[in-house]
């Protein structure tokens, strides 16, 4: 079988009220496939109680060239961080 | 003669160890990495299946012989698994046949086990039947896209699933148990519910059933083809050259 399948990225749930958290990929030539092969390849030792199983084609990355330009503004802005705000003594432990 | 609850016992387990072996042969070999690891799954389920079957043989013999026993210190002609798994692996569709030929039979076994009068048996079908759910899932997937695929994948398909076809009237049976049939021990024929079964697969694949009628039987009462000794040999070997070694 010298065609290659396509790629398909899996996510795993570890536990019920857990997100799925992305795992690897595997190649299948389609979704149940996929999932098969995900459960052998990533829940071997009980890691899971669902599975997701995504073509890579389909997700949209973001280019590492525009690291900058996406994630650099936000280290200046410390508003952003709860911890920039003094909160009055009345309001303890929040 | 009638089969004993130990025979039936010893049926089932070189059933699982020798599929269990021929499974294990592709590892390295299977189409991609994916196939390897899910055959080598399969492969070691069914390991773990004939295990339990052989330590609980050694319980009903009563003669002081573990699981390697049975595995590693009887010839062929001493073992009782269907011909059917020991027929050699063929190209991936031949493999796939065989397995669902199989797996079917073992989902209908497993299930009607659940519900045996012995309480080990039904205890270990408890488990089996989760495990081969999964292997069918995988085998039957297998095959419809086999038989759904390309020409020369349909083509060989057909073939495999004609060429394992003549080896499934075992995998449905022994016609010398109706005794633990009657006693409870095992459950009911298995035989229209894996016809009716199998009949849906292929179709769902776009592949003929077999229509020839023409049966190889033996393997239950040890008469076995010229493909189960060199996998013996390959499987002894070891376990033979060194008696009671560990690792």
């Amino acid at each position: 079988m010298s065609t290659v399948f396509p790629q398909w990225e899996v996510f795993v749930r570890a536990r019920r009220g857990l997100d799925h958290q992305h795992a690897g990929s595997v190649h299948a030539p389609d979704g149940e496939t996929a999932l098969r092969a995900a459960r052998d390849l990533f829940t071997r030792r009980q890691e899971g109680v669902s599975l997701w199983v995504v073509p890579s084609t389909e997700i949209v990355a973001s280019d590492p060239a525009d690291v900058d330009a996406l994630f650099g503004p936000a280290a200046d802005k410390a508003y952003r961080f709860p911890t920039n705000y003094d909160l009055p003594p009345e309001v303890d432990h929040m | 003669m009638a089969a004993d609850l130990l025979t039936h016992v010893l049926r089932q387990g070189d059933r699982a160890l020798v599929l269990s072996h021929r499974l294990a042969q592709w590892i390295t070999h299977a189409p991609t990495l994916e196939e390897d690891v899910a055959l080598a799954n399969i492969s070691l389920d069914l390991l773990g299946q004939a295990r339990h079957l052989f330590t609980y043989a050694g319980e009903l013999e009563g003669e002081g012989h573990d699981e390697d026993h049975f595995a590693y210190w009887r010839d062929a002609s001493e073992f009782r698994n269907p011909l059917l798994v020991e027929q050699p692996n063929g190209d991936f569709a031949v493999t796939i046949a065989r397995q669902v030929f199989h797996d079917q039979a073992a989902v209908l076994y497993w299930e009607s086990m659940t519900d045996s009068g012995d309480p080990t048996i039904a205890a270990l079908a408890a488990r089996a039947r989760n495990e081969t759910a999964f292997h069918l899932q995988h085998s039957a997937g297998w095959l419809i896209r086999l038989g759904d695929g390309t020409d020369e994948s349909r083509r060989r398909a057909q073939a495999a699933v004609d060429a394992m076809w003549p080896f499934t009237s075992e995998l449905l049976g022994a016609d010398d148990e109706g005794a633990l049939r009657a006693d409870g021990l095992i459950g009911e024929s298995i035989e229209s519910t894996w016809q009716v079964a199998v009949a849906d697969i292929l179709l769902g694949a776009g592949l003929e059933r077999p229509t020839s009628t023409e049966q190889c039987t033996g393997g239950l009462h040890g008469a076995h083809s010229e493909h189960l000794e060199p996998l013996l040999h390959e499987m002894q070997g070891l376990a033979r050259a060194h008696p009671g070694a560990t690792w």
